[in-house]
């Protein structure tokens, strides 16, 4: 028994949301002792917030329960309120350091870091933070939950929501070229959610372009405009302000009929796209997790097509969100192929 | 992460170059003087003008008429002016100007072969050289910068000596002053403090309106094209139309465009339609930075010029209890007094 102990592999996952939670599952069935780390005091990440997921309406914490369910073993440790700034390594040994001074010794590391949505305040055109009625998607999913009310007369005719896509993505101007790739299904999803909750109310989506990549996402979208007649304007906002009524006043721009809009609305939700949560940086042979600055990219894996889920020093693995914008299905999926690559590593196949 | 409402720039506490406005001593004439007045005599700064110094001659670049290599080099000169004073803080009096010298030393700064083809070019038309600024100030950068030392030495405040309430009051920032470099203004583009940071300074509140960003009516080729001034006259009323239901008690702006059409438009307005856009059929008084500093510092409203803006301000005289007296508004020393033609509509 102590012969088989001591080749007991040791991993420390520093994230405990979806990804951090599926590798945890698939490591810890195949005998690994997992070291589950995260910042906050609860597992689940960004799952935790939302009330149901694309394409399909599922519930999330259908998904969380699975996740949550696949770390209840003996073998996996989780520290809560641990934020990790440092790792390093030596004599073959990761060393990682937390920023209240704890120590956690591993054979592997696996970041799964995830992203933090990005602060809406900053495009502050939007005016979110000034008027209430400017909402995120991440407060509107915490209004669908029933923890926060909405804001605005719930019970009002003629009800008028828009929704903005690309907040904080695909933006210069944010620092953010890329595309968050989630934001125009969520948005979709969102506006159906809204009209099956208030059937007379107009949503507008105010899009740059629609990226229905995903399976079923399309088909969402088609479904959105027929079945629900969300109104789709390609064009980004202006600006918001106060109405005269007390509501919110916006102008955009239809480019595809060439004419200004605007509109009263009685809540403005903004499609807030991801952002990094940490940025590396490699200083005397340790990686420190630092916190991003503007503009910061997401962890660049070691070969995007061969090697997606390491990073450049061996036994130090990435993987799900840290890398990039990505769907709860693909993070999965992600989490179980970096558990393979660290099983691989334990035993020697890969260096 | 910082976010557009955490700009802050950097003002130097002393020694500047000021440069004037080409238009603005036309409109407001007395606004410039004030200006130097609150800064020389009242804060005790070292603030150097050169009367050699012309346009910056952006309203003609801005109007296609001025090619970019002329107003580089009369930029130029006006730089040579500060460098042979020895001055490295540029002050700046119109948003247009200011924007102007901002592009300019951007351009400069990203292509260095317009640099140095503008000395060359300035050397051969002047023999003068120049150093670039080390900062560029709008004046209203100055009064913001300084509020809280001034209202020390206020002798009114914004607030209404009837009711006790803060003043309400409608800003609007000039185009060129954040939205050309967000990080060049206080507050950035979207939401800048300079003006709202002087009003709730000094005792007013800031009134928030569906228009507030609707451009004011200036838009260059919207005036300056005369068959476009529809146009021009057609903006303000939007902002007009927007801010009434507020019941604001006066407008400030920063920028010579926005005092110009904010208040000569509501005269037009009032002409052509028979409205005005306060209760009292007076229309809504518009002031400069540089005037409602010298209100609150106690300046007589005649020598501030006031008697020169288009909507009578008696209205906000009267509510922020400033003494005054009506019978010298239109006296000009020993000259005969002329006094304007009453407006139809328009109370004053």
């Amino acid at each position: 028994m102590s012969q088989k102990n001591n080749n007991i592999k040791q991993v420390a996952i520093i994230g405990a949301g979806p990804a951090g939670l599926q590798a945890a599952t698939v490591l810890s069935q195949n005998q690994v002792q997992v070291l589950l780390i995260d910042k906050q005091a609860k597992t689940g990440g960004h799952l935790e917030k939302w009330s149901h997921l694309f394409p399909d309406s599922r519930p999330s914490n259908e998904i969380l329960k699975v996740l949550q369910q696949g770390i209840q073993k003996e073998n996996i440790q989780f520290f809560k309120n641990k934020r990790v700034s440092k790792i390093s390594k030596s004599n073959g040994q990761w060393e990682l350091g937390t920023d209240d001074g704890l120590v956690i010794n591993s054979d592997a590391v696996v970041i799964a870091t995830g992203f933090n949505t990005f602060d809406a305040h900053q495009k502050e055109e939007y005016g979110y933070g000034i008027y209430p009625a400017v909402v995120t998607s991440e407060n509107l999913e915490s209004i669908f939950k029933g923890e926060t009310t909405w804001p605005f007369n719930s019970s009002g005719k003629d009800l008028r929501f828009g929704i903005v896509h690309c907040v904080g993505s695909r933006d210069a101007k944010c620092g953010n070229l890329y595309c968050s790739k989630v934001c125009c299904v969520t948005a979709v999803k969102q506006a159906i959610e809204l009209k099956k909750k208030f059937p007379g109310a107009t949503v507008y989506c105010f899009y740059m372009d629609m990226r229905m990549f995903g399976t079923g996402y399309e088909e969402l979208y088609q479904e959105a405009q027929t079945k629900y007649n969300i109104q789709f304007i390609r064009g980004r906002l202006s600006e918001a302000s106060p109405s005269q009524d007390n509501r919110l006043q916006v102008k955009a721009e239809d480019t595809l009929l060439g004419r200004p809009a605007k509109l009263t609305l009685d809540m403005l939700v903004l499609m807030v796209g991801m952002i990094p949560a940490v940025s590396l940086e490699m200083k005397n042979d340790a990686v420190y997790l630092n916190q991003p600055a503007y503009g910061s990219s997401f962890i660049t894996p070691d070969d995007v097509f061969l090697k997606m889920n390491h990073h450049q020093q061996a036994g130090l693995f990435i993987t799900g969100a840290c890398k990039g914008p990505a769907s709860i299905p693909e993070v999965l999926q992600d989490a179980k192929a970096t558990s393979i690559e660290v099983l691989n590593y334990f035993n020697n196949k890969i260096k | 992460m910082q976010t557009w409402k955490d700009y802050q720039k950097q003002v130097p506490d002393n020694h500047f170059f000021y440069v004037r406005s080409c238009i603005r001593q036309s409109f407001f004439p007395g606004a410039e003087v004030a200006f130097l007045r609150i800064m020389q005599e009242y804060l005790k700064k070292d603030v150097f003008e050169d009367k050699r110094h012309t346009t910056c001659t952006g309203i003609g670049y801005h109007s296609d008429i001025i090619p970019l290599e002329t107003i580089m080099t009369v930029v130029a000169r006006q730089l040579a002016l500060m460098t042979e004073a020895g001055y490295k803080n540029l002050l700046v009096s119109c948003v247009t100007s200011f924007g102007i010298y901002l592009e300019i030393l951007d351009m400069w700064h990203h292509f260095p072969d317009k640099l140095a083809q503008t000395r060359e070019a300035l050397w051969r038309a002047t023999r003068r050289e120049f150093e670039v600024p080390q900062v560029v100030v709008h004046a209203s950068d100055a009064i913001y910068h300084f509020r809280d030392e001034l209202f020390n030495m206020a002798q009114y405040s914004l607030v209404n000596q009837e009711t006790g309430q803060p003043l309400n009051g409608v800003e609007h920032v000039g185009c060129h002053y954040a939205k050309i470099f967000p990080q060049k203004g206080f507050g950035g583009a979207e939401f800048p403090t300079v003006l709202t940071g002087i009003i709730e300074s000094w005792g007013g509140r800031v009134v928030d309106y569906p228009e507030r960003r609707h451009c004011c009516g200036f838009g260059f080729r919207h005036y300056l094209v005369q068959a476009n001034r529809g146009y021009s006259v057609s903006n303000s009323k939007v902002k007009f139309e927007s801010m009434a239901p507020y019941n604001p008690d006066f407008i400030l702006t920063n920028c010579p465009g926005c005092n110009m059409f904010l208040d000569r438009w509501q005269y037009t307005l009032s002409e052509i339609n028979g409205v005005t856009y306060d209760r009292d059929g007076r229309g809504i008084p518009v002031l400069t930075f540089e005037e409602a500093a010298g209100l609150v510092l106690g300046f007589d409203p005649w020598v501030l010029g006031l008697q020169m803006h288009q909507v009578g301000v008696e209205s906000l005289l009267d509510k922020m209890g400033v003494r005054y007296s009506a019978k010298t508004k239109y006296y000009l020393g020993n000259k005969n007094e002329v006094k304007p033609e009453k407006p139809s509509v328009l109370m004053v």
